[in-house]
């Protein structure tokens, strides 16, 4: 079996959640998990992670920079269900609780190399004017049942969000395996391997 | 407004004395005058102003009365006083500086200026003259009388006071009027600058004596001038004061004013008189709504468009108030009510204003933004048209041309058109109509063809010429005669055409010439030669004759046939009529006897109407009638013989009149012809693609444009226009017509396409002023006007559309694909058969059959084609497809062929998955390819599907089981399947965790809360979190069990006892110990002193076969307050909710008794050596299932351990009587209790049930009345239970009280103890609770709560408590107790359901499950708490404060306490059953039950056998034989007051036996729990040895295959 070639295919995402933008708060950590299908399994690094709190700079852009660091392997024998990156960012609000300041997730990029991705974030919104106010005052936000709802697509018509800042991301992706097993990702994979010329869309 | 008034009055006075003087009209006069008094009116006029309003009144008097001037002008200081403004301008005093020297040039200037003057005033308005009069004019008429000066004065005081308020140059003219004045009677520095300076008209006019007639303009000027003057006069009181002079003299003339104006109190306006003028003038809309009616037309009802089901936007939101008061306006305003719409409300746009910005939001920081916002290029892409059809690959030329050749245009008719030119057209239309018929030739080919009709007639009649043609039959003869007939019908209508053709022709051309001759010039080139082509006379002749002769002959034959066929008809009318007629004269007989006198008349005339009319027999013909007609028609459509044939031509050889020798209307007509261009639009697929250029309209209306559109196209084109554009002049272009152009077929390529022709026409209407005869205008060529005619714009244009050809030859033409209109032609390409064959004919049978019917001719070129498909068609060569394709291209995409993709394991794999199909719902990592999965994967799952309808038999011993499993598996899955999809049915709750709406009390609490110690004193338990179960994994999850104590524990009997005499070694080592007080707990030294034996107790915990046990306690009361942790292992390590809930282990909760036993052999070594050996002996258990304990989240109580009935070598005698003195509540049930307390950790979230409104065949209202009582009721007590509807096992939702309903148990059970009605319920709830239980959250996992019916639960012998209730009730109802289900929450079920029944004093509660019964004020009664009760007709819900049974009250006919649903407001509509009308009972076969006794008993053995793999496992079979005969007595006693009996017996029979042994007792559903429920004992671990075993199995049949299965269990040691 084993001369016939691999039998599962590996993708490496390290990088790391760079620097925030949220134009309202300060003093947020953000937490991070990753979702993905059933084939697929972590096999080396950190799933999730929580950061440390940070606050904003004082120069002109207020980045909240993390730098906190994503390194995760995960082996899989089928595409569907692609890891995915579910960041939930959290902060004080005026009364010191720790509410939710922003959900998102992105699609670890599937070809290999770097990315940067900007990720709009985005909070649910409470459902009347009157919950609004006494979340706000009893600092009991609403809040997703799991930051994982954001990575499916399902149920998500029943919620209302509005959107927050942005969260800055970097990954290095590295797959192995891939194109053995007949998956093409990307313009990278293909060097020196014989198949149809790259995909076109980028510019040069 | 005041002065004004005033002023007005005062005019009008003045008017009646100026009559006296200015008798020379007096607008004439006073204008003049304004132009001379322009200076002293400037001193008057602000006086006026002033002081007009205070002293009006009182002046007006004196100023009257005082007919002196003077004595005004004294007194006038004395009137100064009370002005609050000094009135003297200073521009007065120039005015009279300069007064004297004017007055002298103003007599002379009179004269001739009133002259000039008087002129000019018939312009003026009608305002002047008011104006004119001023009060102060009025002084200088008293002063001077009517001398000359005065008119300058009013002059000047117009423009005062005209200009009074316009202070535009006053503060540059104040600095100036600053300085000193001059000495009086000279103009002053100032004056004298501004003077000459300023060029105002009629100053200088009036220094310089310029008697000129000034125009009106001059007035104007004079405003502005006085403008510049006055304001100084307003401004500089002092310099006033300084020229006392001028002064006096002004003070001389406010006296004069004074006296004049008539003075009276300040005018005033009462409020309500102002507010009444007020309300004249303005309108106020009233605020209130105005009725519908109002702003609807009469008799109309309001229609509201958006309960019809059309949509309407969103009104802006306008406050009611403005919208009644716009409306109130619009109805004043506007009374026609087109502001309204047809509902009554102002018609209004939907709100435009968009509730959110569409605009994204402007974000500062633009270098983070970049890396999104950043533009990319891309390469502009073709676009391709996507509604119609795609271009297929790439491999064609990616363009097709289209080349559109448009070489002119011609006008048949034009309104430029002179009537030369209608005829030219005229001639020129028939003159090609000519060609056409000439070129066809049908009269000709129309006369060969009769000419060989008559020929084969000819042979056909005589046999001997037509040797060869032997087929002529009589038959086809006649068809040809009468083809002959039509024949000549048509070739006669044809000559006839031609002939009147030609003969228009001329008639057209000599209308010209006479045209032409009339109007003398020539428009038109055209010229009509006719060539005579001579003719042999004598041949044509001749010819002429034997045609006529031929045709007579014919037509004689014709007639005589027809006079034959009539003669035919005539007699046999003729017969008809004759016995007609016979039979009338019968009848008239009989008449005329009766009437003889009417004998003549009624014989003549038979009634009319009445019979067959009498026939006329048919003329003859005559030949020489007929060859009359024949020769007219000849005549008619024939040339005559020896006439030359005629031919036209026509050319265009004349000569066009020049312009100079025409009329004038001529010449304007063709100067309009010039004046027109004309160019076309290239209209493709409607978008213009291109146009040619204007091309000017030539003299004879043809235009020339030689143009070659090459149009590049990418689809096949849809449609292909020319539009046609006419310019005139350059004053606009019109759109005369639309030309539809055909697209081309695929063989026309450019080279090759014909020039065609379109003719197109136009409807618009012009009528010229020329010569032209203009369109659409009726037209006349007669002198009359009469026979007109209306001619059109219309015209040709001469074009041709072809394909172009590519470099290399290939026609660019759009691929087939492509074209769906033009798929014919491409078919027409390939063959000609197709191209008919596709034309909507498409069977060709069918088309063979109609050609053959409809006698084509087959030698008609235009039938060629159809012929020759005809006989392809019929000879079978043709090839059409017999099959539709739908999606013709789908198998190009398919990359692999269904049997492969079917066969792909991996495919196969993750549809299943993705089906979540149970067996591989998480099944993961599916492998990449197929050859790493393995068949055995699927082995399970086909395995399922294919014994889905086979019953096996292997678990289930007995059939009906295993069908009934069988059924409830199918209902489970059945219910499964249609919750799945409202199990991915999201609430907002699901995803978002959010604060609950808050009503005022928790704002209030939370408010408290703020102010609250961060730490209290006394905290307060916090829930724990809960935790989702999808992420959790194998070992997160344990089950926390706290055994705190028990209370009634049995404890050991002596073994002094009378049956049992134990050797001194056997003497159990807790006996010798109890002597020493050291080991000893409380509860066992206050026994001891009694001399009991004691129990040490433990208590072990196994759940899914992992066991903890506690310490071990000692005492029948022991405490052990212990908390254990087993781990959870959900089934297939899915975590999920569902699968959780499925789960359906128990965890048992043992209690043993620990007893020692020495087993030292020897006395001696006692005191060197301990040698025990530690035996555990059952006492009883409590079994709580998973699932309750998932969802419940905990369990906290006590609980009634079940104790075997017979426990050998314990007792509980001992305990109840010393404890039934202290306690006397507990006394009322006997029993052993254990308190516990049970959780998971961590806390799992548990499944709730779907949340799907269920379809209902009740009532409407009932529903909505349930659903009010539920909110009432949960409004109320949120936390009691409170049922209504409940759903059956076809999910639909019903009434809950259907199922209440008396049922009648079976007869056996009510046989047994016809006297004692109690025994007798009781029994029934033994029966009852022998139905296994089986719970709905674990057959029906995460779904839901299903209601069976009575006898769908006794067939399916499964069911949870709702099932056991409803039958135990229905049983109790039928033998006439008095029963309710109770609804409310036990421990350990959580919301359960019991059963209530009235006694005669008292309540008991039933639980349905055990057969057990409590009093109401049991303390150990598991029902914890009421909510609600359900009887067969209604449902109370308990309104009590408490809800324990304990504190209640049952008496449900206090409304105070119990809260009804029917009540007298909504009476109980006698709902009717779902339940059967009886019950049928079986007798369950004995045999059947001895056979599955017998397995079961052979299974357990060998289970024990298993279960003790190091051991040699001996039985008994004597003690098995004695147990099983014990059995049938327990099952008889139910478990009681047998044990002393058993006791006996057993020591009888089994006396040198240690016995520990006990029955168990349980309902039948399946052999997994008994195997669970003996392996829990712990029999089997007993290691002595020789040991030996009892195992004794009794199987009890009640009726409707309800078994209670008794199973003995023992272990003997032998005594020595």
């Amino acid at each position: 079996m084993a001369a016939a070639g691999p039998s599962v295919f590996l993708l490496m995402v390290s990088g790391q959640v760079e620097s925030a933008q949220f134009p309202e708060y300060d003093d947020l950590y953000c937490k991070y998990c990753f979702v993905y299908g059933h084939d697929w399994a972590p096999t080396a690094g950190l799933e999730e992670g929580i950061s440390q709190i940070t606050s904003k700079s004082r120069d002109v852009p207020h980045a909240l920079v993390w730098n906190f660091p994503i390194d995760v392997t995960f082996k899989s024998t089928n595409p569907f269900g692609w890891p995915q990156i579910v960041l939930s960012v959290y902060g004080p609000d005026v009364f010191g609780n720790d509410v939710v300041r922003g959900y998102g997730a992105v699609h670890v990029p599937l070809s290999p190399g770097r990315h940067k991705r900007t990720i709009p974030m985005f909070v649910p919104e409470s459902t009347s004017k009157l919950q609004k106010f006494t979340s706000w005052f009893m600092g009991r936000r609403p809040e997703y049942t799991d930051p994982k709802v954001v990575a499916q697509g399902e149920g998500r018509e029943v919620t209302r969000v509005r959107s927050q800042g942005f969260v800055t991301l970097l990954f290095n992706v590295v797959t192995k395996d891939m194109r053995k097993l007949g998956y093409d990702t990307g313009p990278s994979d293909s060097q020196g391997v014989l198949g149809p010329s790259p995909p076109q869309g980028l510019p040069p | 407004m005041d002065p004004k008034e005033e002023k007005v009055k005062i005019i009008t006075e003045e008017f009646v004395e100026n009559d006296e003087d200015a008798d020379v009209g007096r607008k004439n006069t006073s204008k003049t005058q304004r132009q001379k008094r322009k200076k002293q009116l400037r001193t008057a006029g602000p006086k006026e102003m002033v002081s007009g309003k205070p002293h009006g009144g009182s002046q007006q008097g004196p100023a009257q009365e005082d007919p002196d001037p003077d004595t005004h002008l004294l007194s006038m200081p004395a009137q100064r006083g009370p002005r609050s403004l000094p009135p003297l301008p200073s521009a007065s005093r120039t005015g009279f500086a300069e007064f004297s020297m004017r007055e002298r040039m103003r007599e002379k200037l009179k004269a001739a200026r009133s002259k000039a003057e008087s002129a000019l005033l018939q312009e003026i308005p009608t305002p002047r003259p008011r104006r004119l009069r001023s009060p102060s004019e009025k002084e200088l008429e008293t002063e001077f009388g009517a001398e000359p000066g005065r008119e300058t004065k009013r002059t000047a005081q117009d423009i005062d006071s005209q200009s009074y308020s316009r202070v535009k140059f006053r503060d540059c003219v104040r600095k100036v009027k600053s300085k000193p004045p001059p000495p009086p009677g000279f103009p002053s520095a100032e004056e004298a600058y501004n003077f000459f300076t300023f060029t105002f008209d009629p100053e200088p006019e009036e220094l310089e004596e310029k008697p000129k007639a000034k125009p009106r303009e001059g007035a104007n000027q004079e405003e502005a001038e006085g403008e510049e003057e006055e304001p100084p006069v307003q401004g500089d009181e002092e310099e006033l004061l300084n020229g006392r002079d001028a002064e006096d003299f002004l003070l001389g003339l406010d006296h004069g004013a004074e006296d004049f104006v008539a003075m009276r109190p300040a005018y005033y306006e009462s409020v309500h008189v102002q507010l009444q003028k007020e309300r004249e003038f303005l309108f106020t809309p009233s605020r209130l709504t105005v009725p519908t009616s109002k702003k609807l037309p009469e008799n109309m009802q309001p229609r509201f468009l958006e309960d019809e089901g059309l949509y309407i936007g969103t009104r802006p939101e306008v406050p009611r108030a403005m919208q009644n008061i716009m409306e109130n306006r619009l109805l004043v305003q506007e009374p026609d009510r087109r502001w309204f719409g047809d509902d009554g409300r102002i018609l209004a746009l939907p709100n435009p204003i968009r509730p959110s910005p569409s605009r994204p939001p402007a974000l500062t920081q633009e270098q983070d933004i970049h890396a999104e916002l950043e533009t990319l290029y891309k390469k502009a892409v073709r676009y391709v048209q996507r509604t119609q059809h795609m271009i297929g690959s790439g491999d064609l030329p990616e363009n097709f041309q289209l080349d559109i050749d448009i070489s002119g245009l011609i006008f048949t008719h034009h309104p430029c058109f002179s009537r030369e030119h209608v005829l030219a057209a005229k001639l020129a239309q028939l003159y090609d109509q000519y060609l056409a018929r000439s070129q066809r030739n049908k009269a000709q080919f129309l006369a060969d063809k009769l000419q060989a009709l008559r020929n084969a007639v000819q042979m056909g009649l005589d046999p001997e010429k037509s040797h060869k043609s032997v087929d002529i039959t009589p038959k086809t003869i006649n068809e040809y005669k009468s083809e002959i007939r039509e024949t000549r019908k048509l070739r006669d209508a044809e000559q006839e055409t031609d002939r009147t053709l030609l003969k228009t022709i001329i008639k057209v051309w000599k209308e010209m010439k006479s045209l032409r001759e009339f109007q003398r010039f020539t428009n038109t080139p055209l010229k009509l030669v006719l060539r005579k082509e001579k003719v042999d006379q004598k041949a044509d002749e001749e010819a002429y004759e034997a045609e006529i002769q031929t045709e007579i002959s014919e037509l004689l034959e014709e007639h005589s046939e027809e006079y034959e066929q009539k003669m035919e008809e005539y007699r046999t009318g003729y017969q008809q009529w004759k016995a007609w007629k016979k039979a009338q004269r019968a009848k008239k007989k009989k008449k005329k006897q009766a009437a003889e006198e009417h004998h003549d008349e009624e014989a003549e005339e038979p009634p009319p109407g009445e019979g067959p009319v009498k026939p006329i027999p048919p003329e003859p013909i005559q030949q020489a009638v007929l060859e009359q007609e024949v020769r007219e028609r000849a005549a008619r459509s024939r040339r005559r013989p020896g006439e030359p044939m005629l031919v036209p031509e026509l050319s265009l050889a004349g000569n066009v009149t020049p312009n100079d020798q025409c009329p004038r209307a001529e010449v304007l007509r063709r100067e309009d012809v010039k004046r027109r261009s004309v160019y076309l639009k290239v209209i493709f697929n409607d978008k213009e693609v291109s146009r040619t250029e204007g091309r000017p309209l030539g003299a004879d209306f043809r235009v020339h444009f030689g143009q070659i559109f090459s149009l590049q196209i990418v689809n096949w084109p849809e449609s292909l226009t020319l539009q046609v554009y006419e310019t005139v002049g350059h004053s606009g272009t019109t759109l005369l017509a639309e030309v539809f152009l055909p697209i081309p077929e695929t063989t026309v390529v450019t080279g090759r396409a014909p020039i065609e022709e379109v003719e197109f026409s136009s409807n618009q209407h012009v009528a010229l002023d020329h010569e032209g005869v203009g369109s659409g205008v009726p037209l006349s060529f007669e002198a009359d006007g009469s026979n007109q005619l209306i001619l059109m714009t219309s015209g040709k244009v001469s074009h041709s559309v072809s394909w172009a050809i590519g470099e290399n030859g290939i026609p660019l033409i759009p691929p087939l694909s492509q074209q769906n209109t033009g798929f014919r032609s491409i078919l027409k390409r390939a063959d000609a058969i197709s191209s008919i064959g596709t034309s909507g004919l498409t069977d060709m049978k069918k088309l063979a059959m109609w050609a053959a019917e409809s006698k084509l001719d087959p030698n008609d070129p235009s039938n060629a084609p159809l012929m020759q498909l005809i006989s392809v068609a019929t000879s079978g060569k043709s090839y059409v497809p017999e099959f539709f394709r739908l999606e013709q291209l789908q198998r190009e995409f398919d990359f692999v062929s269904d049997e492969e993709l079917n066969r792909a394991k991996r495919f196969r794999l993750l549809c299943l998955r993705s089906q979540e199909v149970p067996e591989f719902r998480n099944y993961k990592p599916i492998p990449a390819y197929d050859r790493e999965i393995m068949d055995k994967v699927f082995q399970d799952y086909e395995k399922r599907l294919r014994d889905r309808n086979v019953i096996e038999t292997k678990d289930h011993i007995d059939s009906h089981r295993a069908v009934v499993a069988k059924y409830l598996q199918q209902v489970r899955e059945s219910v499964l399947n249609r919750f799945l999809v409202a199990k991915h049915h999201f609430l907002l709750t699901d995803l978002v965790v959010e604060e609950e709406v808050p009503n005022i009390s928790i704002l209030g609490l939370s408010l408290f809360k703020l102010a609250e110690q961060k730490r209290p004193l006394r905290p307060r338990r916090k829930g724990r979190k809960k935790v989702t179960a999808q992420n959790l994994s194998n070992g997160d999850i344990k089950l926390l069990v706290n055994i705190i104590r028990a209370y009634d524990i049995p404890v050991r009997r002596p073994t002094t006892s009378k049956f049992q005499q134990p050797s001194r070694s056997s003497r159990t080592f807790r006996e010798r110990h109890t002597a020493s007080p050291t080991t000893h707990s409380p509860t066992h030294s206050a026994d001891s002193p009694l001399g009991q034996v004691l129990v040490r107790p433990f208590v072990e915990v196994s759940f899914q076969r992992t066991i903890c046990h506690t310490t071990t306690a000692e005492g029948p009361n022991p405490s052990w307050n212990e908390e254990l942790e087993l781990p959870f292992r959900a089934p297939n390590g899915d975590y999920s909710t569902t699968s959780l809930q499925s789960v359906k282990d128990d965890v048992f909760i043992n209690i043993f008794d620990e007893v020692l036993f020495d087993v030292l052999e020897d006395d001696r070594e006692r005191g060197s050596g301990i040698h025990t050996r530690i035996e555990r002996h059952w006492l009883g258990c409590v079994k709580i299932p998973f699932s309750t304990i998932y969802c419940q989240a905990r369990i906290d109580g006590t609980f009634k351990i079940d104790i075997p009935p017979v426990l050998l070598g314990y007792s509980k005698e001992r305990s109840v009587l010393a404890e039934r003195g202290f306690e006397p509540v507990r006394s009322l049930s006997e029993g052993s209790y254990i308190t516990l307390f049970v959780t998971i950790e961590p806390q799992l979230v548990p499944g709730e049930s779907v949340r799907e409104k269920f379809d209902s065949q009740e009532d409407e209202k009932l529903l909505q009345a349930t659903e009010k009582f539920h909110a009432e009721c949960a409004f109320k007590f949120p936390n009691r239970q409170c049922l209504t509807t409940v759903i059956d096992i076809s999910g639909k939702t019903v009434f809950v009280t259907r199922y209440l309903k008396p049922l009648n148990p079976p007869q056996e059970l009510l046989n047994a103890y016809p006297n004692n009605p109690q025994a007798t319920a009781e029994l029934v709830a033994r029966y009852v609770s022998l139905i296994p239980f089986l719970p709905d959250a674990v057959s029906f996992a995460g779904v839901c709560d299903l209601w069976s019916t009575s006898d769908q639960f006794l067939d399916l012998l499964a069911g949870d408590e709702e099932e056991h209730a409803v039958l135990l009730c229905n049983y109790f109802l039928s033998l006439g107790k008095k029963a309710w289900l109770v609804m409310g929450n036990a421990i350990p079920e959580g919301p359960t359901a019991y059963v209530l029944t009235r006694e005669q004093s008292h309540y008991l509660i039933w639980n349905p499950c055990s057969g057990h019964f409590y009093g109401q004020f049991d303390t150990f009664c598991p029902l914890k708490s009421v909510g609600c009760l359900i009887g067969p007709d209604n449902i109370w819900f308990n309104i009590q404060r408490y809800d324990s049974p304990l504190r209640i009250n049952f008496d449900v006919t206090k409304p105070k306490l119990w809260k009804s649903f029917f009540s007298r407001s909504l009476p109980y509509p006698g709902l009717s059953s779902v339940q059967p009308e009886e019950l049928v009972y079986q007798r369950t076969d004995k045999a059947a039950a001895a056979e599955l006794q017998d397995r079961i008993e052979k299974i357990l053995k060998e289970k024990v056998m298993d279960w003790r793999p190091r051991h040699l496992t001996r039985w008994n079979r004597y003690c098995t034989s004695t147990l099983r005969h014990f059995l049938p007595l327990l099952e008889s006693s139910r478990g009681e007051e047998v044990e002393e009996d058993h006791r006996a017996e057993l020591l009888r029979q089994l006396g040198d036996y240690r016995f520990s042994g006990f029955p168990l007792h349980m309902p039948y559903s399946e052999l997994k729990p008994l195997i669970e429920a003996v392996y829990s004992t712990g029999v089997h671990n007993i290691d002595v040895p020789n040991v030996e075993f009892a195992l004794a199995v009794y199987i009890h049949p009640y009726p409707k295959n309800v078994l209670s299965v008794w199973i003995y269990v023992a272990s003997l040691i032998r005594n020595r």
